[in-house]
């Protein structure tokens, strides 16, 4: 193939509503022959931690129907994001970074974090992966 | 696209929805030999766009969709 496409995502916020759609496009493009990188900063980081993709709940007053969504979501046969976030490792092009600069204030600490994750880093470094991307977004 | 492509493998995606079914057959097509073809059977909506654009960004041949009752047969021939 000619070019490698590649896409960069900052997976800022750490509600299921929020994490669900990094990880599906990460699974898809994976598939697709796309290199991903995801960076977790924020809210984000509590994704990385063991369980914490299990542990997401739905934002604010939606906390409540957590159970139930999570409940449909089995039942029309969407993937669960760990099946999804494996699948896209599985491809060998998904990269996972950690914000080094929200992790003290998350109170996340790297033994806290799945063995999924590849890399530390700061704003600069992601700016400089994210500069070379053909798709760049923000969730 | 009138006749049905012979597939050399048939992998059955119905029940799952996006991204899953495009997951799977990546992991199909990997099994075939260069010029062979897989069938996917769908049920899932968007793989009506899925499979085709899916199937051109990844190298491959996209052969067509053939309509069931309440699914579709996705033909996809391995060239990458």
């Amino acid at each position: 193939m000619a070019d490698v496409k590649r896409m960069a995502i900052v997976v800022h916020s750490g509600t299921l509503d929020k994490a669900y759609p990094p990880l599906m496009l990460a699974a898809a493009a994976g598939a697709s022959d796309m290199k991903v990188d995801l960076f977790f900063t924020f809210w984000g980081l509590l994704l990385l931690r063991k369980k914490g993709l299990r542990r997401a709940k739905l934002p604010g007053i939606m906390r409540l129907g957590t159970g139930m969504m999570r409940w449909r979501i089995k039942k029309v046969g969407i993937a669960s994001m760990q099946e999804l976030l494996e699948a896209a490792k599985d491809s060998g092009n998904l990269t996972i970074y950690a914000c080094t600069a929200t992790m003290d204030l998350m109170m996340v600490k790297k033994e806290h974090l799945i063995p999924e994750v590849d890399g530390f880093m700061g704003a600069a470094g992601f700016l400089d992966i994210a500069a070379d991307a053909d798709i760049q977004l923000f969730v | 696209m009138s006749e049905k492509p012979i597939a050399n493998k048939t992998f059955d995606a119905r029940g799952l929805q996006c991204p899953m079914p495009i997951l799977k057959a990546k992991k199909e097509i990997a099994t075939l030999d260069v010029g062979q073809i897989l069938e996917v059977l769908s049920d899932d909506a968007g793989s009506k766009e899925d499979f085709p654009r899916w199937a051109r960004r990844t190298g491959n041949e996209f052969l067509g969709i053939f309509d069931e009752e309440d699914f579709a047969r996705y033909f996809i021939k391995r060239l990458g």
